[in-house]
């Protein structure tokens, strides 16, 4: 699937350059690439490095544990196949805690956490589990109950009020994530059935 | 609302700690071995980041989008949706920060309190950079062969995106 998409981006975005004769442009938009990839990739490296030195602080004191446990009654719908107690739980109650609260930068690495703990439980390491994918659902619909960065640069452009956008963004999000889930309910049911022929 | 989400950084690492205290948890050496961790994560990650830039950036640059959006423009004015927004919603599940710039443009030519402002704040808030997020996490971990994952998630944006136009009809 990724190679697919990759290849698309890759061949139709330089036919259109070649196509609109931006050659010079194409060739320095080529070398730009790779640092645009290493300045985000050092814009989130020390933002992970403090969030996952936080965390386990959070974790050593059991902090993540309760909130967890208080999670747990929509965890267990949501992930049937995590079984009781496993550590990916705690860092997807965390992972979803914190992208409500719009706390972008320490949803990311708590969701790292949370991948890398479903990563050892996942029979096949190549593939995607079925839990990892209602894991991303959840987080590519991003549920937010604040989100900072509309609200500042609403405030930035002088709204006369820059949060009235949080109910209709929230019934929005809202509906993305429940339409995911039950979408990915749908299709993983299917796919269960036959995945082996696929 | 900025003192609230100012504040709440801040409160939650001051939480983690005094709760950390209070069990005796071994705070600085706890803190050193998390983040140690992330130097794993970001080897890990960075090869699919490249390539996922790189083929974004290439198609983005490229002008691809517009061309075909100068096509079907008469179409857009039809069903009564303003033009300017359309590149905000194609945008919003591949890139994060081109979007952000359209908002951006958006809220200073229009005005935050116009419909198209409104529309296009709401279209940031309904959803997430689902092709960003696939990426990083699967990045990850190694996972190549992501199965049914990129629709669903595209099928979730496209309904979030929907109901950002219903709502923002309905309340403004």
């Amino acid at each position: 699937m990724m190679n697919k998409i990759w290849a698309f981006f890759l061949v139709v975005g330089i036919t259109t350059f070649l196509f609109t004769g931006r050659v010079e442009q194409l060739n320095k938009e080529i070398l730009d690439s790779s640092s645009k990839a290493i300045e985000l990739l050092f814009q989130l490296f020390p933002i992970i490095a403090l969030w996952l030195g936080i965390m386990n602080i959070a974790v050593a004191s059991g902090l993540l544990d309760k909130m967890a446990h208080k999670l747990s009654f929509i965890l267990k719908r949501l992930f049937p196949e995590i079984p009781k107690g496993h550590p990916s739980l705690k860092y997807i109650s965390s992972n979803i805690i914190a992208n409500m609260l719009g706390l972008g930068s320490a949803a990311t690495p708590f969701g790292l956490k949370a991948m890398e703990e479903l990563q050892k439980i996942n029979s096949k390491k190549d593939t995607a589990s079925r839990s990892m994918i209602t894991f991303l659902v959840l987080n590519t619909s991003g549920v937010t109950i604040i989100p900072t960065t509309i609200i500042s640069m609403r405030m930035m452009y002088h709204s006369v009020n820059p949060t009235e956008i949080l109910l209709p963004c929230l019934l929005a999000t809202g509906m993305a994530t429940l339409g995911g889930l039950i979408i990915d309910r749908i299709v993983a049911k299917k796919r269960g059935k036959y995945d082996h022929f696929i | 609302m900025t003192i609230l989400s100012n504040l709440m950084i801040p409160l939650i690492i001051l939480y983690i700690l005094l709760y950390a205290c209070y069990k005796n948890v071994d705070l600085y050496d706890k803190f050193l071995e998390g983040a140690k961790e992330s130097i794993d994560i970001i080897l890990k990650m960075f090869p699919c980041m490249l390539a996922m830039i790189f083929s974004i950036n290439i198609f983005l640059n490229s002008n691809f989008l517009s061309i075909i959006l100068s096509f079907l423009k008469p179409f857009f004015e039809m069903i009564a949706l303003p033009f300017d927004v359309i590149p905000m919603m194609i945008m919003r599940p591949i890139s994060g920060s081109s979007t952000i710039a359209i908002l951006n443009n958006l809220l200073s030519q229009f005005g935050p309190d116009s419909f198209i402002g409104r529309l296009g704040s709401v279209i940031q808030g309904s959803t997430d950079t689902t092709l960003y997020v696939l990426t990083l996490y699967f990045g990850s971990v190694g996972i190549k062969k992501i199965r049914y994952s990129l629709w669903v998630g595209l099928a979730a944006d496209i309904i979030g995106i929907i109901c950002a136009i219903i709502v923002t009809h309905l309340l403004f």
